[in-house]
């Protein structure tokens, strides 16, 4: 199993914003912001198929998300991760003084976790704060 | 006879659209049709249709199930906990109305809080080098009219902003600008190859978080001077050529977004940008534009420094002035150094949007959500309480992305019982200053006010 340090950006996606005013426990915005875009070519390298689970990690946390081809041309060596909940999981809150954290531009590692399931908004953020009360 | 209503605000992104119309039932009560807007506004206006829609505020009980309270109760409780906390934190605002903003400000003051909006994890780092730089902006209209050349720095409009583009920056046909499209030349600077970059006549894909450097390469070559063969990944003669584009320009319009604001370099980026505008008004004329994100998140911006002279991060804490310095006293630094014991979240989502362990340390004290509907904030919080949607069946001012106040309207009529921000916290200033035994002298001094109830407060 390979692991390769990425630079990871979050960023918005039209099928993320129409997700959202949607509500955020809709079925379209787990399936818009679950997901990571990653080049071909680093998917090769990381041995890992497209449309199936990553577990990404930064200095801060990880999360799981599906693997798909970028839907807007990514170069190799960065992942997108549509900003959301998901993204939120490994975003480091390191603000350079400034009060705005690093949601663009930090390393994460992504390994292949094919048998590791999403877990959905709710779970993730309740989960958190310990207030989830599904199974796991 | 179902009604179509005309010139409509539409509550999304910062490109504020007025040009919506909305086909409501004969009632009033739901929206059947929404012409001229992106899918976003569309979805919008339709979730409000949603008949699971909360009506009362909704408390957390201590064995954690929840429970429907009145208004008059969630009120109380939302006063004595600001009352209660030392240092409550009170963010949001990117989507509200002006009145709203300016009722929690009062809230605010009573309460000794520190005030933020959403500009403080999205373009509260382009404030910050406006106030090392200046803004030498203009309004979307002059973009529209005058702009030959068009540069997309870090934003990704057909995304984030879906009709900027056929609105305001490349295709309408201005005054000076009868021929649209093709009579401007659209630069795009973006590691990925966005569809606003194959929408753009150049390209430059930079290395993610080297935008500052290629500020500077832009900027050595304006003056005059050589740079390296590769900058930030760039070939030095699409430098220049890109450099030369802008330096002919009639009308050079620069608009920059979060890959500027959230990356490495955060306000220095900006600065950058904002000092190669000022350059290139030695040769011609230029103008840059912050894509400011919601709809109105220009308001708490307009609406805070009119009231106490700062953008955002306001610390009230002092009770007789205000404080702001980034950093310190923004949201995030707050939450990550435990320096808040209360947290109230209006119109955003702090739960979904903030880094999870900035949620980890607000969670630990009170959680007071705010908000039209369910939000991962709402479903984490101790009390959340549901009010009417700006823009959809509350109308409002509203300030778009280059401070342009729009007046909203309400398509649909509210839901019963269920109060507009304004309202709900003119309540909450009433319930603290009864609680405090002082006079409400905001509300007095508010010509159209409907608290407090009683009318004159001064006399009595």
């Amino acid at each position: 199993m390979s692991k390769v340090i990425m630079n990871m950006i979050t960023q918005r996606s039209i099928e993320e914003g129409a997700a959202m005013e949607k509500g955020k426990t809709n079925p379209d915005y787990f399936d818009a912001c679950s997901i990571c875009e990653i080049n071909p070519e680093d998917m090769k390298k990381l041995g890992i198929w497209k449309n199936t689970n990553v577990r990404v990690t930064s200095e801060c946390g990880s999360v799981i998300v599906k693997a798909i081809e970028p839907t807007q041309f990514c170069p190799p060596g960065l992942a997108h991760i549509r900003q959301g909940v998901w993204a939120n999981q490994v975003v480091p809150p390191r603000t350079q003084s400034t009060g705005t954290p690093q949601y663009s531009g930090f390393p994460v590692t992504i390994e292949p976790a094919i048998n590791e399931k999403l877990k959905t908004a709710l779970e993730l953020v309740q989960g958190s704060v310990g207030l989830w009360k599904g199974g796991k | 006879m179902p009604k179509l209503i005309t010139g409509v605000g539409c509550p999304y992104c910062g490109s504020s659209c007025d040009d919506l119309e909305v086909l409501v039932s004969d009632d009033e009560t739901k929206v059947l049709e929404v012409h001229n807007s992106c899918i976003i506004g569309s979805n919008l206006f339709h979730h409000a249709n949603d008949p699971t829609r909360p009506r009362l505020p909704r408390q957390r009980q201590p064995d954690g199930s929840i429970k429907e309270i009145p208004y008059e109760e969630a009120i109380d409780y939302f006063a004595k906990t600001l009352l209660a906390a030392k240092k409550p934190l009170i963010y949001g605002f990117g989507s509200t109305n002006c009145e709203g903003m300016s009722a929690i400000g009062r809230i605010a003051e009573k309460a000794g809080a520190v005030l933020d909006n959403c500009a403080t994890i999205c373009h509260g780092p382009s404030f910050l080098a406006m106030f090392d730089n200046g803004y030498p902006s203009c309004t979307l209209g002059e973009a529209k009219n005058r702009a030959d050349v068009v540069v997309f720095w870090g934003c990704n409009p057909m995304h984030a902003h879906p009709r900027h583009t056929s609105r305001y920056s490349i295709f309408p046909r201005g005054y000076f600008t009868g021929k649209g499209q093709m009579q401007r030349t659209v630069i795009s600077v973006d590691p990925r190859e966005t569809d606003t970059a194959k929408l753009a006549d150049v390209h430059l894909m930079l290395d993610q978080g080297h935008d500052y450097e290629l500020f500077d390469a832009f900027r050595t070559v304006l003056r005059g001077h050589d740079i390296p063969d590769k900058v930030a990944g760039i070939d030095k003669e699409t430098i220049i050529k890109s450099v030369d584009i802008m330096k002919k320009a009639r009308f050079c319009m620069i608009f920059f977004g979060m890959g500027c604001t959230h990356t490495d370099g955060r306000n220095h980026n900006i600065d950058a940008a904002i000092s190669m505008t000022r350059d290139l008004n030695d040769h011609t004329k230029c103008s840059i534009m912050a894509m400011r994100g919601h709809y109105n998140i220009a308001g708490p911006g307009q609406v805070w420094s009119w009231q106490f002279g700062f953008p955002y991060c306001i610390d009230l804490s002092k009770g007789t002035h205000a404080h702001m310095n980034p950093g310190e006293t923004s949201s995030i630094d707050l939450a990550m150094r435990d320096e808040v014991d209360c947290f109230v979240n209006v119109g955003a989502d702090a739960g979904a949007h903030f880094p999870i362990q900035a949620v980890q340390h607000l969670k630990k004290h009170p959680f007071i959500v705010v908000d039209p509907n369910f939000n991962m904030a709402s479903e984490i919080a101790d009390l959340h309480i549901p009010v009417r949607i700006a823009g959809v069946d509350e109308p409002g001012v509203v300030y778009r992305m280059d401070n342009v106040p729009i007046q909203f309207k309400a398509v649909l009529k509210g839901l019963p019982g269920v109060p507009s921000d304004e309202e709900l916290f003119d309540r909450v200033y009433e319930r603290m200053c009864e609680i405090t035994l002082t006079q409400p002298i905001w509300l007095a001094a508010k010509e159209n006010r409907k608290y407090p109830h009683n009318t004159n407060p001064m006399v009595s």
